[in-house]
């Protein structure tokens, strides 16, 4: 657990950098977020996995499956790694605030 | 409680077995996340509790695997495990490494993690075990700069393994080193960006001994066969039993489908093709003496598994021969094929065997466009039963 400061508002991240509450979301977070995970310039398509991701979670309580944001969005997974090179789980879900997904042994 | 000692531990020292604890004990004098695990593992003997939290998303830039976190759940008293995290690396096929590549892999893991390793893990990686999140990335960059590269994890297509195949052993109908190399190249986004729902794992033995553990380590498992005959030396046989060899017992008496026969008076072994299940028992006992056949290739076989969501399941066979000849286009067509109907239908966690326990085999057949065959009846003598479909029956 670490706390960061972001625009002058403290807020509390887990070990993975991920929200702890998901109320603290928003553009500043994601600005932050993209500093952390190596997206160098949000652009539209970064915002259109963003926000797939936000609506697909609100609407199902989850994130959804990869093959699942590929379809939907018409992103590649090529594509995907481009916009964010940690990938979908470690960079889009983090950077949409969403809970961590769960580790895959 | 002086936490440099370590009771429970010292414990499992003792006998004649190399010990684990000696291990991390060397690696503690010079490096303290070693010292750290060590103290943490005695507290969890003490207390009879795990004290690593499940999971953690770590990773480097452009790979979507490869490393698992791990935090103590004791951060404030163990501080030097607080991260350390496990990074898996791609064998080379059939482990064979100089001891200068070796070297190399050392110096990478002596400076950026505990010293640690698991030579290999059950996929076949390398396991480097204990590294924090600020050394991941560089650690990654020196390890490639030295030719490692990371295996995979999470829902991907784990790190495929084989076993030495033609390079060591002469039982080896096909060359299950090549297999893997090939594969393993051809299959780099699927490796390291899990796009699946769960973990798909492919094994290749060069021959019925299995020595990579497949058929049951592996959903879609490769093993080399020969579909003409065992091929018989008399005069060897001869020697051996000459020279007192119980081939009766040993042998003859040994085959589970009682395809040999040995001529007592002619001191003649002969082999019914047909009947020979190809269990190895023969060519094992009498290597000089009985070889594979001639004509080589694989069994393929579909859904072997540990346990998660089921228990653990053997794989059934899927095609009974294919020739496995270099490009292997016909084995990667029907990965594809496979992996597209599990991707498509696959519930989270579910393996490709569960999955075709939950839709059936004939459904699974039907997608992929394999015909039925006898052979593939997965437990031939309990449930000799197949589905017909609607339009088949009137």
């Amino acid at each position: 657990m670490s706390v960061v400061q972001v625009k002058g508002k403290d807020v509390e991240l887990d070990e993975d950098g991920f929200l702890v509450n998901p109320e603290d979301w928003n553009d500043d977070m994601v600005a932050y977020f993209a500093s952390q995970e190596d997206v160098t310039e949000l652009t539209e398509n970064h915002w259109k996995v963003i926000n797939y991701l936000r609506d697909y979670f609100k609407k199902f309580g989850a994130a959804p499956m990869v093959r699942k944001v590929c379809k939907d969005t018409g992103f590649s997974m090529q594509e995907i790694y481009e916009l964010f090179p940690s990938g979908p789980a470690k960079g889009a879900c983090k950077l949409a605030g969403l809970p961590k997904p769960t580790g895959c042994v | 409680m002086d936490d440099a000692k370590t009771p429970l531990l010292d414990e499992l020292e003792k006998g004649d077995w190399p010990s684990f604890v000696t291990e991390i004990k060397r690696a503690a004098k010079k490096n303290k996340s070693a010292q750290g695990l060590l103290e943490q593992l005695e507290t969890s003997y003490r207390e009879k509790i795990g004290h690593w939290k499940h999971g953690g998303i770590v990773g480097v830039k452009g790979y979507g695997g490869g490393v698992v976190g791990r935090y103590s759940d004791l951060p404030d008293k163990y501080p030097d495990v607080k991260e350390f995290h496990t990074v898996r690396v791609c064998q080379p096929a059939g482990f064979f490494y100089t001891t200068k590549k070796l070297r190399q892999l050392a110096d990478v893991w002596d400076k950026y993690g505990s010293g640690l390793y698991n030579m290999h893990g059950s996929t076949g990686d390398i396991i480097l075990l204990g590294t924090t999140t600020a050394n991941l990335q560089p650690c990654v960059d020196e390890l490639s700069e030295v030719g490692f590269d990371l295996g995979g994890s999470g829902g991907c297509l784990r790190s495929l393994a084989c076993c030495v195949g033609q390079a060591r052993c002469e039982k080896a109908c096909i060359d299950s080193m090549d297999i893997i190399r090939d594969l393993t190249q051809k299959y780099q986004a699927e490796i390291h960006r899990p796009a699946w729902a769960y973990k798909f794992k492919i094994k290749v033995s060069g021959c019925p001994n299995d020595c990579a553990a497949a058929s049951a380590r592996s959903d879609l498992a490769v093993i080399g066969v020969w579909r003409d005959s065992i091929r018989i030396d008399n005069k060897e046989v001869r020697k051996m039993v000459d020279g007192g060899y119980d081939i009766i017992n040993r042998v003859v008496r040994k085959c589970p489908s009682e395809a040999l026969n040995y001529d007592l008076v002619k001191k003649e072994l002969t082999v019914s093709a047909e009947d020979c299940v190809h269990c190895m028992n023969c060519v094992n006992m009498m290597p000089d003496a009985i070889a594979i056949g001639r004509e080589r290739g694989a069994t393929l076989l579909i859904g072997g598994k540990a346990t998660v969501v089921k228990g653990s399941m053997i794989g059934w066979i899927l095609v009974p021969f294919i020739k496995m000849e270099a490009p292997y286009t016909e084995f990667k067509e029907l990965f594809e094929k496979i992996t597209e109907w599990w991707a498509e239908n696959g519930k989270n966690r579910e393996r490709i065997g569960e999955l075709i326990d939950r839709l059936g085999y004939a459904n699974f057949l039907d997608a992929i466009g394999l015909k039925p065959l006898p052979q593939m009846v997965r437990a031939p003598r309990s449930n000799p039963y197949i589905f017909w479909k609607k339009e088949e029956v009137n």
